[in-house]
């Protein structure tokens, strides 16, 4: 693990515990602090008139998460967005018109731009979740899941 | 002597100085008699609209074809001027010059408008597009489905009847090579256009929706006919292939417009994937921008609505005479995965109805017009699959099309009066070259490759007689390459675990070998030799066959241009009847 994203996890977890000390003194602060969320728990159901989300999700909306997954190809090589795919992702709806989103994408906001990994290889992701459908003013990019004030780490 | 070069100076003199703008419809453009399309001029520089004439065989242009002239001084983005002349039509065959001058600046262009018998030929036509269909699929489709032995095939594919008759050329306006979006455009609508363009001709704006349009098949029919019209594809079904029966777009990406556009149109029959674009954004899966909800817009224009397997084989029997079937968010899974490896997104939606399914109800609730219909049906994933080269599932593909084609012939058989056309969109660079033995001796994939007398015959089997495959991962399969590539991990093998991904980008942008396949036994890195740009193999821009069997297949014949098809097909249906 990045050890200066393992740095700031850390305060972030310490402000976890003074919080859950109001409520549930006993809790390890890592439930709290931040929950793995895996692709398979995004939705509750699947089909063609739509999906809709899990409990998990909607209990942990708002809340720190991290994630598993793959960085799609980008927009840019530096960019403070970017697309959390399952699988490495064999095509590039950003570059190609033949090319489309697989359903289960999460879309990352980073804290701040930067260049991206390789996407051959897995990475996770931290940050606060947010669900609901949103359009970014910039790209017009609809998304429905989104990670925000996210870091990035090789897994 | 002299005066030919004396002629052939004064073209090119004539050609580099003068030639400056480009009209729309482009030189050697064939068109319907009667059909509306957009006529523009684009110049080079800026113009004074007083010094702009633009005749047609020497009358105005906008007498000719009853509609205003616009004049844009500068286009966006250019510093050019621009004049348009949207849905006017020529009613009359013959040939048509059409001259632009503005100033220093002067184009002319020749189109030919044609009419066709009054009497049709045929009342129904049924189009099979399969997508990147090339010969090694039906080569090997036949060999996977009905076995050889001594050199003979132990049987024939449906499409093994039916009579090769044209050579399709693909190439699009701006390059010789091509995509399934202007190459289906072509065969609706009789134009040629560029890469990634619909139903229009791609001008030099940046606007995916000003672009000069052209009629498609589907407005054709509705403007001149009652005929119904089907369109079959388990891609999305707004992808670019049947997008082009109803569309107009200069970028195939434009989806959720393109919902709209076949909304306007109301195809009777629409069956295939792609309901993440008729959702309204608020419904988690929707992929449209806005919050138009076309499933219930298709609902209150009276289609009955069936979203798997079960709901399709009810709404076949209900009398509403319109069926939307949406049974996947993308694109529906492949033949090989919904049937038998149950891989892909088969556990979501696991209820899929197959091509042969999709084409029987179409044509049963198409064929109750009187009128007569005409239905596409694609056969999708023969490319999405040949792109990643996973030839296991295209070749599956391509024998679930032809078992679609059997459906067809068999209709055809109680209704003579409908012509069958069989056809790719383009090709793939892809070569049966053998079969690859794993008894062969050795832990090297590469040396139980065998050629030659050394190939042997395949031992795939089919036992229940379905015409698959028992199984796709017989000890010895066919070997097939593709001859472009990306960096990918070759492994010899079928892909049981889900379709192939050859490659995915880097942090570079740079496509390279996907590091899944490395590990997999005997497996060798091949080092690409398509730009480091390309995710996956490339279509080709080897000519298409064109199949044909039904009354007015007499139309077809040697090398004809994609866009010619179009005309035949027009001419069978009788749909700009002049006097015979």
């Amino acid at each position: 693990m990045n050890p200066h994203i393992l740095s700031r996890r850390l305060v972030l977890g310490g402000a976890g515990i003074v919080l859950s000390s109001l409520f549930a003194p006993v809790l390890p602060c890592a439930a709290l602090a931040t929950e793995a969320l895996d692709f398979d728990e995004l939705y509750g159901s699947v089909g063609v008139l739509g999906l809709t989300f899990s409990e998990k999700v909607k209990a942990l909306s708002g809340r720190q998460v991290t994630m598993k997954g793959y960085m799609a190809p980008p927009l840019k090589a530096e960019a403070d967005f970017f697309v959390l795919t399952e699988i490495p992702m064999s095509i590039c709806p950003f570059c190609s018109s033949d090319a489309d989103w697989p359903d289960n994408i999460v879309v990352v906001y980073l804290e701040r731009a930067q260049t991206f990994e390789q996407a051959n290889a897995l990475i996770e992701v931290r940050g606060t979740l947010e669900v609901g459908s949103w359009t970014d003013p910039a790209t017009g990019f609809v998304s429905l899941l989104r990670i925000v004030g996210a870091s990035l780490a090789t897994a | 002597m002299r005066s030919l070069i004396a002629a052939l100076a004064a073209t090119t003199c004539l050609f580099s100085a003068a030639q400056a703008a480009t009209v729309y419809p482009l030189d050697r453009a064939t068109i319907l008699a009667g059909s509306p399309f957009d006529l523009k001029v684009e110049f080079d520089t800026v113009v004074k609209p007083a010094d702009v004439t633009v005749t047609i065989n020497g009358e105005p242009a906008a007498k000719v074809l009853g509609k205003d002239v616009v004049f844009v001084e500068k286009e966006p983005g250019f510093e050019a001027s621009a004049v348009l002349i949207r849905a006017g039509a020529l009613p009359k065959p013959g040939m048509y010059t059409v001259e632009a001058k503005a100033g220093a600046e002067t184009r002319t262009v020749n189109w030919e408008v044609y009419g066709t018998p009054a009497t049709a030929k045929a009342r129904n036509v049924i189009f099979f597009l399969g997508d990147g269909l090339s010969v090694a699929h039906r080569t090997g489709a036949r060999l996977m489905s009905k076995g050889m032995h001594e050199g003979k095939a132990d049987g024939r594919l449906n499409m093994d009847g039916i009579p090769p008759a044209a050579f399709i050329g693909t190439s699009a306006t701006n390059a010789i090579a091509t995509d399934s979006a202007n190459t289906m455009s072509a065969y609706m609508t009789g134009h040629k256009t560029a890469v990634n363009a619909i139903g229009v001709y791609a001008d030099r704006t940046k606007d995916a929706f000003d672009d000069p349009r052209v009629e498609n098949i589907a407005e054709a029919l509705r403007r001149t006919t009652r005929k119904s019209i089907g369109i079959v594809a388990p891609s999305e079904i707004e992808d670019a292939t049947p997008a082009a029966v109803v569309a107009h777009t200069r970028l195939r990406s434009e989806k959720a417009a393109v919902v709209g556009q076949m909304f306007a149109v109301k195809p009777d029959v629409i069956l295939g994937g792609g309901s993440a674009y008729f959702l309204p954004k608020s419904t988690p899966g929707s992929k449209r921008k806005d919050e138009q909800d076309f499933i219930t817009m298709f609902r209150e224009a009276g289609y009955t609505l069936a979203t798997d397997k079960t709901e399709l084989a009810a709404a076949a029997g209900t009398n509403s005479g319109k069926i939307l079937g949406l049974f996947h968010t993308g694109n529906m899974d492949t033949t090989l995965d919904r049937e038998f490896l149950k891989k892909g997104t088969v556990s979501k939606f696991p209820n899929q109805p197959g091509l042969v399914e999709m084409t029987k109800v179409a044509l049963g609730e198409l064929s109750k017009n009187p009128e007569g219909f005409f239905l596409m049906v694609e056969g999708s994933s023969i490319d999405k699959m040949s792109h990643p080269m996973d030839w296991d599932r295209a070749l599956v593909e391509t024998i679930e099309l032809d078992q679609a084609i059997g459906a067809a012939l068999d209709f055809a058989k109680t209704h003579p009066d409908t012509l069958i056309v069989v056809t790719g969109d383009h090709t793939h660079g892809v070569a049966i070259v053998g079969t690859v033995d794993d008894d062969k001796p050795g832990t090297e994939m590469r040396e139980k490759v065998g050629v030659y007398a050394d190939a042997g015959f395949p031992n795939y089997e089919d036992k229940n007689g379905d015409g698959y495959p028992d199984r796709i991962d017989v000890s010895r399969r066919l070997m097939l390459f593709a001859n472009n590539f990306p960096d990918y991990y070759e492994t010899f093998r079928p892909k049981l675990e889900g379709p192939f991904e050859p490659a995915v980008q880097n942090e570079k942008k740079q496509y390279v070998a996907n590091q899944a396949y490395k590990d997999v036994p005997g497996a060798v890195l091949r080092e690409g030799n398509l730009p480091r740009s390309s995710d996956t193999a490339v279509h080709a821009v080897d000519d298409v066959v064109l199949q044909v069997t039904g009354p007015g297949a007499d139309g077809f014949r040697g090398y004809m241009e994609q866009s010619d098809v179009y005309r035949v097909l027009m001419e069978a249906m009788a749909v700009g009847p002049q006097a015979d």
